[in-house]
């Protein structure tokens, strides 16, 4: 029940019923968009990355937030490395 | 796939769990005993068998599966009134797949369909309301579970069914709710629990703020975590950075998902079509004031309850289930009496068994069996 999807939107098929087509992966479906239209037109979703769930958009996908949590897994790996060299390189 | 495959980088796991194991032996210098960190969510539980993450972590760590999986936490008596309302002639019952296998005290739904019942598995409420649109002479009901994460997709099928006045359509109600759960689970004198991975995805509509009172006043540590498997150890790797600067807070890590504020035009749909009801029960776990709802009455001729007659018996779980206990997180499910021998995922005796987010069975598909049973007959002896 927590399964959600990330996709694409890349049409709107019914913009009073607040449908769209969204592309998971290459595989397409009709979802509704109430939730992340917000002030915006209908329309105006096409191109959003959106979290899908039961048929819903639940979430536009935020890419800064996402390239942040990476960076911070990044550097964190960086920063292991380092450790890893200090202990490695063996003088206490 | 964009925003999975980043999430499941290897590299980025072993620094990950370099990094926690670090940590972990300063903070349990403090401590001077196991930690014990609960992922209070079913779909969170899945990515933590799938990966097999508990197995990586640290031997100081344990993970603690909690109640957050909704098809685990059905009493019998709500399969029964399901059942009930699928064999009523003229209904057509759509589900989510996982309900339809969990037992009720004379049967499943799916059971139900095979002897003649038009149960149909659905994955969104809204292809519910196209079968109504499609039958016009038929009743179709939609059961409607799940925690929040799912009350805004039924509240707006409710909506739109409204909208398009469709009246064949009706929704049995079963969502539960959240805070209540986690606040029974903190008010357990059985458990120890240091810290929680909270619920990506029923934060991603209620936001984080609703958590406040586990730090505030529970003083416990709440990392609202993502479900890939670099989302759980980030997750977990967090919950120790607090504990070891002495910080007890609730933090996002998934916040490229999940606002902080929570979406607010799925909590308008909810608040429009729902209300809290004063108790509901669960199985295992018993009756929990607040933590369901029900529909409010200006949607009557939409609600299943007042639709139907419906048994409503409150029927106790058989005698060698220990479901409640797996829920609670205080015994393992193969420490489960019948774990693996009377109930399996073909014949489960409960709904742990039978949801893909239920503890056991993901034990029962990721775990050794073997080696489980002869650690269960060790314990025993």
């Amino acid at each position: 029940m927590c399964l959600g999807i990330p996709g694409q939107i890349v049409a709107i098929t019914d913009a009073r019923r607040k449908l769209a087509t969204v592309d998971v992966a290459g595989v397409k479906r009709e979802i509704n968009v109430s939730c992340i239209i917000g002030e915006r037109a209908v329309e105006d979703c096409v191109g959003d990355w959106v979290l899908v769930h039961v048929g819903f958009a639940m979430s536009v996908i935020d890419e800064q937030q996402a390239m942040e949590t990476l960076r911070i897994l990044t550097e964190l790996g960086e920063a292991q490395q380092e450790i890893a060299a200090m202990r490695g390189s063996g003088r206490t | 796939m964009k925003y999975v495959d980043e999430f499941r980088d290897p590299e980025k796991a072993a620094a990950l769990l370099a990094a926690i194991r670090e940590l972990t032996q300063s903070v349990v210098r403090e401590l001077r005993r196991p930690l014990h960190i609960m992922e209070v969510c079913g779909g969170h539980t899945h990515t933590i068998f799938r990966y097999g993450i508990a197995n990586m972590l640290p031997a100081e760590i344990e993970l603690v599966h909690g109640p957050g999986c909704p098809v685990c936490v059905l009493p019998m008596g709500q399969v029964d009134d399901c059942v009930a309302i699928a064999e009523t002639p003229g209904v057509i019952f759509t589900t989510f797949g996982d309900a339809m296998r969990v037992p009720g005290s004379r049967k499943s739904l799916l059971q139900a369909k095979a002897e003649g019942a038009d149960v149909r598995m659905v994955y969104s409420p809204l292809d519910a309301l196209a079968i109504a649109r499609d039958n016009p002479k038929r009743e179709v009901v939609f059961f409607g579970l799940g925690f929040e994460t799912t009350m805004p997709s039924t509240a707006l099928t409710v909506l739109q069914a409204e909208a398009e006045g469709i009246v064949n359509f009706s929704l049995f109600c079963n969502h539960i709710t959240i805070v209540p759960t986690i606040k029974a689970i903190l008010d357990s004198p059985d458990l120890r629990i240091d810290a929680f991975l909270g619920p990506g995805h029923v934060s991603m509509v209620i936001g984080t703020t609703p958590y406040e009172f586990i730090a505030r006043h529970y003083r416990r540590p709440l990392v609202v975590a993502g479900f890939e498997p670099l989302d759980i150890l980030h997750s977990i790797w967090l919950v120790l950075k607090q504990m070891n600067e002495g910080r007890c807070e609730i933090e996002n890590q998934y916040g490229r998902i999940a606002p902080a504020e929570g979406n607010p035009a799925a909590l308008h749909a909810i608040a429009q079509v729902f209300e809290l009801r004063e108790f509901f029960e669960w199985r295992g776990l018993g009756s929990i004031d607040h933590s369901g709802v029900r529909m409010r009455a200006p949607y009557a001729r939409y609600d299943a309850e007042r639709k139907f007659a419906l048994p409503a018996l409150h029927i106790a779980d058989p005698k060698s289930c220990q479901c409640g206990e797996v829920l609670k997180g205080v015994i393992k499910p193969w420490q489960c009496k019948v774990f693996g021998t009377a109930c399996t995922p073909e014949t489960p005796l409960g709904a742990l068994m039978v949801s893909s987010e239920g503890a056991c069975a993901a034990y029962y598909q990721y775990g050794d069996l073997e080696g489980l049973r002869s650690k269960r007959a060790a314990d025993a002896a």
